[in-house]
């Protein structure tokens, strides 16, 4: 059984359609990498996967639950990570980790040590007791990846995870991506197109509301396919540009 | 579930005095209940033991102040993204919905329970009915749920906290001159009866004003709690409807 699976999903904003028929499906040990240009309907995906925003049409199954249907039983197994890392701006990380982990249920040994591995595995360490609104960027970032990944959630949807980090610490979370990939099903989004070759073991390509091309790492010589296009290590950008472009370049070609 | 809702309103309850801004208000709510009870409500020069004159200023004062203390609850979330957070977490909206209002209502029963020297004075200078002034304490507690109601779901409806503190202490005064002379003059010449008795029957201010004297009536009671229950649905609704935009 695929962790997640969307069916011909559909979002409208009035006559705005931002999502315009995406299926797929993603299954554990799965790193889905999300890529595409700005207002190309990443993050609203997203937010209908964990449920913050009812489709249109179409169906979203969280773990065989259906988001509509038993939107707590699905959400109990999200781990998700918003665009922005929103939290709560007066509290310090330890306070708001803490709230998270009342209202997800977490209690006593279990509660501390996930509490101690998500502090641990988002480097949290040294601003626990610090108000988050006094945090650098990146911290604040770190605080919503420690709330994501809190209760080892089997599905983690991650939208921008590695924005405004230091290289260090990029290097560090797709590590981690890549250390939790083989029990769960995680959905990233990422304008960093080496991100997708370090950490991916799928990608789509989106645009307008639509997925334009599905590709996966070739087997032996490295690089990545994508329907008839194929990108050596390292040269993903161009296939990017091409697929997302692709309409302004026949005209160009046609005029 | 429940436990879900505890946190919530533990959090909630915590941001108001993770601020001065919580104990400002309290001095801000005493200071007035003050003023109005012992200087315009002429309280010593009255001669009798009871505390009509300091209830009486509530509805008057809540109208602003409760608009002050529910405006963050949901416009603050929208603002910094932070509702997406929340409504992702594994918790039925409805129990989101009332652990922020029992937070609001609890800071709300603290400040109030801190106006306890002036019960203290009036039971030292006489011997006052004092269940009347038990009724009068709950009562007004009720009312401010009431209050409190009707603005957390307008705070829902905005991401600005200016426009939910105005719209809040617009429809607060809808509720609370409903019954007066002010409106029925108005409105008696020209509507049918039965419009004007209804809205009549919404005056926060009669139904209060009788709860002070001492008359419990269910009637009152019922009519508070389930305007509460009624904005909270309210409430949730906005919520579910305002969610992207
Ligand atoms: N609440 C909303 N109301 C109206 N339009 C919206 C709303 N949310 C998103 N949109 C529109 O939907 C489109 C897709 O937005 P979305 O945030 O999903 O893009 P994205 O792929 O995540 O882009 P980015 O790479 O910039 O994060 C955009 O054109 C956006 O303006
Ligand atoms: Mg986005």
């Amino acid at each position: 059984m695929a962790m997640i699976e969307i069916k011909q999903l559909i979002m409208r904003f009035g006559t705005f359609t931002a999502v315009d028929g995406i299926s797929f499906a993603v299954e554990r040990g799965t790193v889905l990498g999300f890529l595409g240009p700005n207002g190309a309907g990443k993050s609203t995906t997203m937010k209908i996967i964990t449920g913050f925003l009812a489709p249109t049409m179409g169906q979203v199954s969280v773990c065989g639950f259906d988001t509509a249907m038993a939107p707590v039983e699905a959400k109990r197994r999200i781990g998700y990570l918003p665009e922005g890392a929103p939290a709560y701006a007066e509290m310090t990380p330890r306070e708001f980790l803490n709230f998270v982990a009342d209202v997800r249920g977490l209690r006593r040994d279990d509660r501390r040590r996930k509490l101690d591995l998500a502090i641990e595995r988002a480097g949290l360490g040294p601003v626990l007791e610090q108000p988050i609104d006094t945090l650098s960027k990146g911290f604040k970032r770190r605080v919503g990846l420690a709330q994501a990944i809190l209760h080892d959630p089997d599905v983690l949807i991650l939208d921008e995870p590695t924005d405004g980090l230091d290289p260090n610490q990029k290097f560090a979370v797709r590590a981690l991506i890549k250390e939790m990939a083989a029990t769960k099903a995680i959905v990233i989004s990422t304008h960093i197109l080496e991100e997708v070759e370090a950490v991916c073991t799928r990608s789509l390509i989106i645009a307008r509301g639509r997925v334009l091309a599905e590709g996966t790492p070739l087997p032996d010589a490295g690089g990545w396919r994508f329907g008839e296009h194929q990108a050596a290590p390292g040269r993903l950008d161009a296939i990017f540009r091409r697929i997302t472009t692709g309409e302004n370049q026949h005209q160009e070609i046609a005029a | 579930m429940i436990r879900g809702m505890i946190a919530i309103f533990r959090r909630e309850l915590a941001g108001y005095f993770a601020t001065p801004v919580a104990f400002v208000f309290i001095v801000i709510f005493l200071l007035l209940t003050g003023i109005f009870t012992f200087y315009v409500g002429a309280f010593f020069e009255q001669g009798q033991a009871d505390l009509k004159p300091f209830f009486m200023f509530h509805p008057w004062l809540y109208l602003l102040l409760m608009p002050a203390i529910a405006m963050r609850l949901w416009a603050e979330e929208r603002k910094t993204g932070s509702i997406e957070l929340l409504l992702t977490l594994p918790i039925r909206l409805s129990a989101v919905v009332l652990g922020k209002f029992l937070a609001a209502w609890t800071f709300t029963a603290i400040a109030l329970a801190l106006t306890f020297p002036v019960w203290i004075t009036v039971s030292y200078l006489g011997r006052p009915d004092q269940g009347v002034i038990v009724a009068g304490y709950l009562g007004s507690l009720l009312m401010a749920g009431g209050y409190l109601a009707i603005c957390a779901c307008l705070s829902a409806t905005t991401h600005n906290q200016v426009i939910a503190f105005v719209l809040g202490v617009i429809v607060c005064l809808l509720f609370t001159v409903s019954g007066t002379p002010i409106v029925l003059d108005i409105i008696t010449p020209w509507a049918p009866q039965a419009l004007v008795e209804t809205i009549a029957s919404f005056s926060f201010l009669a139904r209060f004003g009788s709860i002070v004297d001492g008359v419990i009536d269910l009637r009152d009671i019922v009519y508070f709690a389930s305007l509460i229950i009624f904005w909270l649905y309210a409430n949730a609704v906005v919520v579910e409807w305002r969610k992207a935009g």
